[in-house]
């Protein structure tokens, strides 16, 4: 095909059959405060892996409340701990714990 | 006759204990490391073997440390384990005297009292052989009592003792206490009953205590004082029985943790004899519990060491109990037996990640970096805070110095957050391309403003260089006369980082160099006491008020004197205290760069081309 310097985008629109809000309520229960993220992306402006790589935890958190959670892990396995986003989050969102989190209850729902 | 069937609680359950600490010794040694057993092997013949002899004798007989925290609790525990130590041994020789043998069963100097009366020495006696043993001995027991008393008084009026909360203890341990606790009083009671209906054979305070009870109650006869032999020998045994079971196995473990750490044996990475030692040293008497922060700030009081070393005890680790702390290091620097706490807690947090992989494959490849004799690292958290950068280029550059800085476009991060978190397989990875690129500049000193990744730098990356936090780094400038500092004469307070301080042992340095440029307030939790800003990296899920309320609590302290400037030394507490302090906080760095003359001319072109050639290196480097 005749690459023109753009592509068209996959189809965007969320399949509810397809998704899993699992993941998100368990996250939620062990993390309780990212109840009050405003997705203002602080934490993904500061980020430590985000120098290096496309690594964008505001992202993260969209797919995750979308429950399109295939990819999250392999996402969350580029984040450092290092605990810059948690400093500057201007909400107190306990974001190294959430990572803990995601990554545990990626793991007891076998994604 | 020196036999009676009453003894054989106490023979059986001393049988029982010996056999169990044996093995238990045996054991804990066997899972040593080789390294570890020849270290042992090596301090049982030589000097240290006093070291540790003398250790025991001042730590686990007269509880100096647990004087020094509290008067009463150091009396209340010294009478009890160097009284109860004494009357063995005293005991031991006093029946010697009457046996005329050098071996005797081991009941016939705790019971000798039932087997032997003498009716040739009076009660007040002491200085014939046989008088003066019964008289040291009626005091050991009086002494040993008066510490009874104390525990007694300890169970409601625990803040005399220096506690605001005491642990909450299990059934074993309860049962065992009360044995404990029983075994004087009934020793008391079978002497001086005996002696009463005797009339003779007692020391000065059991035979007049016996004289009495037999004018008060004409009844009480030798079958009473025999029926009381039976209790003192049951509640040894009983004792003896729940020993292995509860935290008084504390008692022989600590001796053998004394041993090890004057052998020079440390605590490892990984779960060994060495830790398990430590977990059954623990004696559960609750220091720790005040100590910590989010028991006192947060008050959350069920997480604390005490109750964590329990439940490695116990098999029962729980991810809730094992990762809500902020591994500030105060407990490990309170605890009276010297438990590495913080290591402890690592180790069980590991077990707990195992399964979660880290990929950090995107990270570049270190190429050609610019030879330099120094680096310097600001760290993850120095970008948050980024005038302590500058102000470090600007010391450096007045200094004349020829340094490179190693993370001008971001840090990798050193590895320590995945370390604390129990997730050091992960951080490898990390420490690996830092080391790389570290190496890879030649320098021979290695300077970082955050201490967190200095103690990572020290304990783990294992390089060879000069690794210096900032402030000591800065101080050996000053001292060369290579910057030309003054004093602001302003009142600073200083904040020791937990990581700095208790981490790396750094505490003169930082003061030394505050004191060339301000003026320094003492605080009342300073040094090795020093709280927690509350930010710490360890901690992970501990909502943000009560974190919040940590670092209030901590402002508190630091703030009582109404300093114009709060200094600490790492960008992370500095982070977090400006969040809720109304004074200014600043770094050390800050306050001696804004001391220093500004650069101009040459100095500050030199400085500008070397931030353009930095900046253009680590554009190489992520190509």
């Amino acid at each position: 095909m005749k690459d023109f310097g753009y592509s068209i985008n996959k189809d965007k629109q969320i399949d509810f059959d397809d998704n899993n809000k699992e993941v998100m309520n368990k996250v939620l229960r062990m993390e309780p405060s990212l109840q009050v993220c405003i997705a203002c992306g602080s934490c993904t402006a500061t980020c430590s892996a985000g120098q290096f790589t496309g690594f964008n935890i505001r992202r993260v958190h969209t797919f995750l409340r979308r429950g399109e959670v295939r990819f999250l892990k392999k996402e969350i396995m580029k984040c450092m701990f290092c605990g810059k986003c948690q400093l500057v989050c201007p909400r107190g969102v306990n974001l190294r714990n959430l990572i803990l989190a995601l990554h545990n209850s990626l793991e007891i729902n076998g994604l | 006759m020196t036999f009676n069937f009453f003894v054989l609680p106490f023979f059986l359950g001393l049988i029982f204990v010996v056999f169990y600490i044996i093995k238990s010794f045996a054991k804990w040694i066997g899972d040593l490391d080789d390294e570890d057993k020849t270290k042992f092997r090596n301090g049982l013949r030589s000097p240290k073997l006093f070291a540790a002899l003398s250790e025991i004798f001042f730590e686990c007989l007269l509880h100096r440390r647990m004087f020094r925290k509290n008067a009463l609790l150091g009396y209340m525990h010294m009478s009890f384990a160097f009284g109860w130590f004494m009357l063995i041994l005293v005991g031991n020789m006093e029946s010697r005297i009457y046996s005329g043998l050098w071996v005797n069963p081991p009941y016939y100097p705790i019971f000798l009292k039932f087997f032997i009366h003498d009716k040739h020495v009076l009660p007040f006696e002491i200085f014939s052989v046989p008088g003066f043993f019964r008289f040291f001995m009626d005091l050991l027991l009086l002494f040993t009592l008066s510490g009874l008393v104390l525990a007694i008084l300890k169970r409601s009026r625990s803040r005399w003792f220096g506690f605001r909360h005491t642990t909450k203890h299990q059934l074993t341990d309860r049962v065992a206490m009360f044995c404990l606790w029983m075994i004087f009083p009934m020793r008391l009671f079978a002497e001086s009953f005996t002696a009463g209906a005797y009339g003779y054979g007692g020391g000065f305070a059991t035979q007049h205590f016996g004289n009495l009870i037999a004018f008060l109650w004409p009844l009480s006869d030798k079958m009473i004082a025999y029926a009381f032999w039976w209790l003192y020998s049951l509640s040894l045994g009983i004792f003896f029985v729940t020993l292995p079971y509860s935290r008084y196995m504390h008692i022989p473990t600590e001796v053998l943790l004394v041993v090890f750490r004057n052998f020079g044996i440390t605590p490892k990475k990984e779960y060994s004899g060495y830790s398990e030692v430590e977990v059954f040293s623990c004696s559960r008497c609750g220091v720790c519990i005040d100590t910590c922060q989010i028991s006192s700030s947060a008050g959350i009081h069920t997480i604390q060491p005490v109750y964590f070393i329990q439940s490695i005890r116990d098999q029962q680790v729980k991810p809730d109990i094992a990762m809500q702390c902020m591994v500030c290091g105060r407990c490990l620097d309170a605890c009276p037996v010297g438990i590495n706490t913080d290591s402890l807690r690592i180790m069980q947090r590991k077990t707990f990640f195992r399964d979660h992989i880290s990929d950090y494959s995107y990270l570049p490849k270190a190429v050609q970096i610019p030879k330099t004799e120094v680096l310097y690292f600001g760290g993850c958290m120095s970008h948050l805070t980024p005038s302590i950068i500058v102000a470090m280029k600007k010391i450096l550059a007045t200094a004349g110095i020829d340094y490179r800085m190693l993370d001008e476009d971001g840090s990798i991060c050193c590895g320590r957050p995945l370390v604390l978190a129990g997730k050091e397989e992960q951080a490898k990875t990390l420490m690996k391309a830092n080391i790389e690129r570290i190496m890879a500049s030649g320098a021979t000193t290695l300077v970082t403003s955050c201490p967190i990744c200095l103690r990572v730098f020290k304990e783990d990356y294992q390089l060879d260089l000069k690794v210096m936090h900032h402030t000591q780094y800065i101080l050996e400038i000053v001292k060369k006369g290579m910057i030309p500092i003054q004093s602001y004469f302003k009142r600073v307070a200083y904040h020791d980082p937990c990581e700095l301080g208790r981490g790396c042992g750094i505490y003169q340095e930082p003061r030394e160099l505050l004191r060339k440029v301000a003026d320094l307030v003492n605080v009342e939790k300073e040094n090795n006491e020093a709280f927690c800003c509350g930010g710490s990296l360890g901690l992970l899920p501990l909502s943000g008020v009560q974190k919040d309320q940590i670092t209030k609590d901590n402002l508190k302290n630091l703030l009582a004197d109404q300093p114009e400037i709060l200094v600490t030394a790492c960008p992370l507490c500095k982070k977090t205290f400006a969040k809720h302090s109304e004074t200014e906080v600043r770094d050390i760095a800050e306050l001696v760069a804004n001391s220093l003359p500004a650069i101009n001319g040459k100095t500050g072109n030199n400085s500008l081309q070397r931030q353009k050639d930095s900046t253009f290196r680590m554009k190489a480097i992520s190509i």
